[in-house]
């Protein structure tokens, strides 16, 4: 459990539904924060526009809640003009992929010393459940009611192939895991990239047969498969299962890094 | 001990933003501003400060936005399309109280237009540019020593106001080299630091909240959202963005007549011409080759927020002419506040008035 300092009581009850995945990544990487042992007043958390970017709003050190797609340029200033700060950055799959992508690939690309964390629910869910880069092929949402027709973006993949020092990704279901790699991503210099499938099951379930909650976390729990598993599968020329995704870590190198605290 | 130089307009204008103690400068080349990020990329590393190269100008305001945020003084220089990208986010810089400088070499618009011709078209994109009601300052320069005085004042003011503030110049000031006086110092002025007993958005009498940049320990939280004196989200009250927008207008429009800065010339005179950058140094020609005491000449420093009372300056006036490198765009402002005529001497095109276009107006108001 999180040390309850972190936490603006003053602004609770927060705004996310029942069931959101949101609140477990918040907890995980609070969790990290303490194991960093960093301090709130050395801490900025900075976001963008979505169900995650509110999320530094109920954490209680400085934060920067941006505009649509910003927030890792913003962070890139913060951090390029104070290095010793430590910055967080929540944002979403519409916040990062879709308004936000050329500012995710050029910070990744500049590898500036931060901790990028998406909460990949796959849908649009401030808005009402639209269809976002990342909704799967297939799936319903209010903008591809005969199913999306677009291919997915692999965000993990983005991020390593544009630079970032670390890539990882896990579910809302894996907490633990996600807790060590979000740990692991501060600890690396240079711009960690953890993409946090979670669970939205008022604007994605909703729409694809996922309604409860439950449901929700299997259908994560079910089609993530650890990447070592993966590559014996295509090694061995096993059939994948429709709808699988990696976890694990993508990638831990040492690239050149900006803005790191000295 | 000051010192003398020959200079770029807008290699002047990076000098003084060095001078007032700007460390951060987040930016995108385009013609005809480029010689700014130039000048800064050579110059911070030296200084201690921070350049970047952003990956378009939506990255570049955001970045001087985050910077600002630090502590720092922080700056970026751009023309007509990378403003237009800038919008939304200098309305982010408004409705959070941001310091931070814009430095607009105007190029002629719309769209791509003329790269490299000079214009004065984003005059009322600068004030009202991006969505919802709020208030800027914007600085207008006519010589190479103003690109760097008045750079040095622009950081003053958006630090006093917490409030985006532009040096609206353009291609034939950025471009033009002249004689340059630069000082060994310039005063600073910092903006006010947030109170201990003051929430982060509770402003006193002048509407300006104490400024408590990350680091100091007070936990600020920054939101484009419509929020409330302690910086949280209050999007449904209409009494909290009455009380809010209200406010970020009034600090600025209020303070019109103190954030003044105008030059008066023959204030008897019935035929005044009203004149803010370029156009100012033909209309100074013209006076100079043809003395008539009938002919005044006012010229605005700050054109933003627009202080009316200086048109008071000319008790006799009967016509205020203005010529302007756009359509009208000022005009328009000038025509709200007197009751004599305006009248527009546009030019669009890229070049500047001729004395012989003027005097042509004079000629036919006498």
């Amino acid at each position: 459990m999180i040390a309850p300092d972190w936490l603006r009581e003053d602004r609770l009850p927060h705004i996310y539904c029942t069931g959101c995945g949101n609140g477990s990544v918040i907890n995980c990487t609070l969790a990290a924060v303490e194991e960093m042992g960093w301090k709130r007043d050395e801490t900025a958390f900075i976001s963008g526009i979505g169900c995650s970017s509110r999320a530094p709003g109920y954490i209680l050190t400085d934060s920067l809640h941006t505009t649509h797609g910003r927030a890792l340029a913003f962070a890139t200033g913060v951090k390029m003009a104070k290095p010793d700060v430590n910055v967080v950055v929540f944002t979403g799959d519409g916040d990062l992929a879709a308004i936000g992508g050329n500012h995710f690939i050029h910070a990744c690309r500049r590898n500036v010393d931060m901790t990028v964390i998406c909460m990949n629910n796959q849908i649009y869910g401030m808005t009402g459940g639209q269809g976002s880069p990342t909704t799967p092929t297939g799936a319903f949402s209010t903008t591809t009611p005969y199913g999306a027709s677009e291919p997915a973006f692999d965000l993990a993949e983005l991020a390593v192939a544009a630079g970032a020092n670390y890539v990882a990704r896990w579910t809302s279901y894996h907490v633990k895991e996600l807790t060590k790699a979000i740990t692991t991503g501060m600890q690396t210099p240079g711009l960690a990239f953890i993409e946090v499938r979670t669970q939205c099951p008022t604007n994605f379930g909703r729409h694809n047969k996922l309604r409860s909650i439950p449901d929700m976390i299997e259908y994560l729990r079910g089609n993530a498969m650890l990447r070592a598993k993966y590559d014996r599968l295509v090694e061995e020329g096993a059939d994948i299962p429709e709808g699988t995704f990696t976890v694990g870590e993508l990638v831990r190198r040492r690239r050149p890094a900006m803005g790191v605290k000295q | 001990m000051s010192r003398l130089e020959f200079m770029q307009g807008n290699a002047a204008c990076a000098e003084g933003a060095l001078a007032a103690g700007c460390r951060f400068f987040g930016g995108y080349p385009i013609t005809p501003s480029t010689e700014i990020a130039e000048t800064m990329a050579r110059r911070l590393p030296k200084v201690g400060g921070v350049f970047i190269s952003m990956e378009d100008e939506l990255a570049s305001i955001a970045a001087v936005i985050g910077a600002a945020w630090t502590g720092t003084r922080a700056m970026t220089a751009t023309s007509g399309p990378g403003f237009s990208l800038m919008m939304e986010n200098i309305g982010y810089a408004a409705m959070t109280e941001t310091p931070c400088v814009i430095v607009n070499i105007q190029r002629g618009g719309p769209s791509t237009g003329q790269p490299t011709r000079a214009a004065q078209g984003d005059m009322l994109q600068c004030r009202f540019g991006s969505h919802g009601d709020y208030s800027t300052i914007a600085l207008t320069p006519n010589s190479v020593q103003e690109m760097f005085d008045l750079t040095v004042k622009a950081f003053n003011l958006a630090d006093r106001f917490r409030v985006p503030t532009f040096l609206m110049s353009d291609e034939a000031v950025g471009h033009m080299r002249e004689r340059v006086t630069i000082p060994d110092s310039v005063d600073i002025v910092p903006p006010a630091p947030l109170l201990e007993d003051s929430l982060p958005y509770e402003a006193g009498e002048d509407g300006i909240p104490g400024f408590a940049p990350f680091g100091s320990g007070r936990s600020v939280h920054v939101t484009g959202l419509t929020h409330d004196e302690r910086g949280y989200p209050d999007t449904t009250d209409p009494e909290a963005h009455d009380r809010l927008v209200r406010r970020l207008v009034a600090k600025v429009e209020s303070a019109r007549h103190d954030i003044a800065d105008y030059e008066v010339i023959n204030p008897d005179a019935e035929r005044v011409f009203v004149t803010y950058g370029p156009p100012s140094r033909t209309v100074a020609q013209v006076m100079r080759d043809h003395p008539d005491e009938s002919v005044g000449h006012l010229r605005y420093r700050v054109v933003w927020p627009f202080d009316e009372s200086a048109l008071q300056e000319f008790p006799d006036a009967k016509v205020f002419l203005m010529p302007e490198l756009n359509m009208g765009q000022m005009a328009r402002e000038v025509q709200r506040h007197v009751d004599q005529p305006v009248v527009p001497i546009s030019k669009i095109g890229g070049e500047l008035h001729t004395p012989a276009e003027l005097l042509q107006a004079l000629e036919a108001h006498r």
